[in-house]
């Protein structure tokens, strides 16, 4: 921002103002600054246009096209179909369970964090781990609990040669929508950590005093006050965490090899299905079905959240 | 050069609650913080169940197939003088993702960057814009994207041939969220129109202003942005496997079909990586009083 050197003759208004409000001339710069400026900002929109939006238009709009190219309302009833229904069911039940475990589980964790020192060593620790094990979806996490309850895993071996438990009597299970349960759990629990930490955190020790102060009981501070201003972070980082493992793929690619029990799953077979004609089709109608329900997710998320960032201030 | 222009270096966070003992204790009294044999047994106990999956997978690398005796082969045949040619796939794979993660920190440093300092000094009104499409990739998941990206990724085979480095248009995009909030984070502490219009009152231009003033004040929010950026690339899955692009998990899947134990070692080194990349960015955080005020 070179304001001794501004060009344009006619600009000579603005220039005085800004030597002594340099303020004024960032607000107001030249048009051809302005102009230059806003070219700045091209390279961006242009690679988000391409690989953002385009690609999420042409997946919803997919959905909308038969085989041969023409208009078609067929992929989008065949989302009411009760297989596809079932898929979004489980889909839900596995979202909804695990984002439960997950959140009461980081809870507790961020609880037990209150009170350690920001930029401690434990809570430098906790925090990159957490980071870590959020990312941790995917193929290596299926890894990860094919060798602890898989069927010669760690945990099962040791529960059935020492304790006599077979956790399969019932068949294994790891393979199936239920053994996606653990696993996910792995991960919604550091997200839960990294999302609601702020939100405790941000609890004054005033309020606590006060309440002590005036009588209040541990549980009285916790009902009464601590838990109404917590509560809109904490639903918000359940939804989040309902939309993360809405959205998870990796993982179940990597354990549940045999059908499509879950969204994502039938996105893959719908795209890499080579016998079915017209099936890429459908992967779009499915992706729109997704997007709907990520969307109302996520806008009750950020309405939770502008709750929350007003004790945050 | 640009220490004493920078003010992240002063002032070090003002935490009066966690300084005094005195207070910590009577926050415990009164049930505002849990008692210290809380937190250890919370910790201790989660932190133990979560511990046992790593376990199981280091375990799990000392198998001798299913004789159930320990062996190290799995190991020491990494470094064998074959290896390099027994685990060529998974060798390949590796140096596919790592340029996958250079060319992606490339993107997230000459696009997203000048744009967000740019948006940050000229158009203060597109802030919340810019922000909007940046977490648009966490409601727009990758197994949604992927099925736009197909058709536009045979138009980007066609124009820049089919290398596996393309991939990084597209992971470009999933690192968008966490990119974002790093540089965000770094420059909203500090005062960009105050260090920019002292530069340019002495006579600094804007490349000047942006090179030798922002950009050192940027740097914790820019190693962040790029450290995630690349445990993100490393991790990811989805749009190699159904683009069928070979990359680090995509091979770790396939490899472990035949050999499941070098998988898992892969898997376990991966991780060990990711958690020393996420504790760099952690220290990188902790020196900043970046952090919201209570």
């Amino acid at each position: 921002m070179s304001l001794a050197t501004a060009p344009a003759p006619e600009q000579d208004g603005v220039e005085l103002t800004a030597r002594h409000h340099p303020r004024v001339a960032l607000v107001k710069p030249s048009n051809r600054r302005r102009r230059l400026a806003y070219a700045g900002l091209t390279p961006f929109a242009a690679y988000v246009l391409i690989f953002l939006a385009l690609p999420t238009i042409l997946a919803v709009v997919t959905g909308f096209f038969s085989d041969d190219g023409s208009l078609t309302f067929d992929n989008i009833t065949g989302l009411f179909t009760p297989t596809i229904l079932a898929t979004f069911g489980s889909s839900f039940w596995l979202s909804g369970v695990t984002a439960v475990i997950g959140a009461v589980v980081g809870a507790l964790i961020c609880y037990a964090m209150l009170g350690t020192k920001v930029g401690g060593l434990l809570r430098t620790i906790i925090e990159s781990a957490a980071s870590v094990l959020a990312q941790f979806g995917g193929v290596m996490l299926a890894f990860a609990f094919i060798a602890t309850i898989g069927v010669q895993g760690l945990v099962t071996v040791i529960l059935r040669d020492t304790f006599g438990v077979d956790i399969f009597a019932d068949g294994v299970w790891l393979y199936q929508v239920p053994g996606l349960i653990l696993p996910y759990v792995y991960f919604q629990v550091p997200l839960m950590v990294i999302t609601f930490l702020p939100a405790l955190t941000a609890l004054r020790p005033q309020w606590a005093e006060a309440s002590a102060t005036l009588g209040g009981t541990r549980f009285a501070y916790w009902r009464h006050i601590a838990a109404p201003v917590l509560a809109p972070a904490f639903l918000g980082s359940l939804l989040l965490l309902f939309a993360n493992a809405f959205s998870s793929f990796a993982t179940a690619a990597a354990l549940i090899s045999q059908g499509s029990q879950i969204v994502p799953l039938q996105i893959r077979a719908a795209l890499v299905s080579e016998t079915v004609l017209g099936r890429e089709n459908m992967a779009g109608a499915l992706a729109l079905g997704m997007i709907v329900v990520m969307v109302v997710v996520m806008w009750a998320y950020s309405v939770l959240q502008a709750r929350t960032s007003r004790w945050q201030k | 050069m640009a220490a004493p222009l920078s003010p992240v270096e002063s002032a070090p966070a003002s935490a009066p609650a966690e300084r005094r003992p005195k207070t910590a204790n009577q926050a415990v009294r009164i049930g505002a913080e849990p008692s210290t044999l809380a937190r250890r047994l919370i910790l201790g106990i989660i932190g133990g169940i979560f511990l046992i999956p790593v376990i199981a997978m280091i375990e799990f690398t000392f198998r001798n197939g299913l004789a159930g005796d320990y062996t190290t082969s799995h190991w020491t045949g990494l470094f064998s003088e074959d290896s390099a040619r027994t685990y060529r796939g998974l060798y390949q794979a590796i140096e596919n993702s790592l340029v996958l993660a250079a060319v992606t920190v490339a993107i997230v440093l000459v696009l997203l960057l000048p744009t967000m300092v740019l948006v940050h000094m000229q158009f203060p009104r597109l802030k919340r814009t810019l922000e909007f499409i940046c977490i648009i990739p966490i409601t727009v998941p990758a197994i949604v994207l992927v099925v736009g990206l197909a058709p536009v990724y045979s138009v980007v085979v066609q124009v820049l041939g089919g290398s596996t480095w393309t991939l990084a248009f597209a992971y470009g995009i999933t690192v968008l969220p966490y990119a974002y909030r790093a540089i965000q984070g770094n420059l909203d502490a500090i005062p960009v129109k105050t260090l920019s219009e002292a530069a340019s009152t002495l006579g600094a231009g804007w490349l000047t202003v942006l090179w030798t003033i922002l950009l050192p004040n940027l740097r914790r929010g820019v190693l962040a942005a790029s450290f995630i950026s690349i445990a993100v690339v490393l991790g990811e899955f989805t749009i190699a496997s159904l683009l069928n692009r070979r990359n680090l998990q995509t091979a770790l899947l396939q490899v472990s079909q035949s050999d499941p134990w070098v998988a898992v070692i892969f898997a376990l080194a991966a991780l060990a990586l990711a958690f020393v990349l996420l504790l760099i960015i952690g220290r990188l955080g902790s020196a900043t009083p970046s952090r919201r005020k209570s």
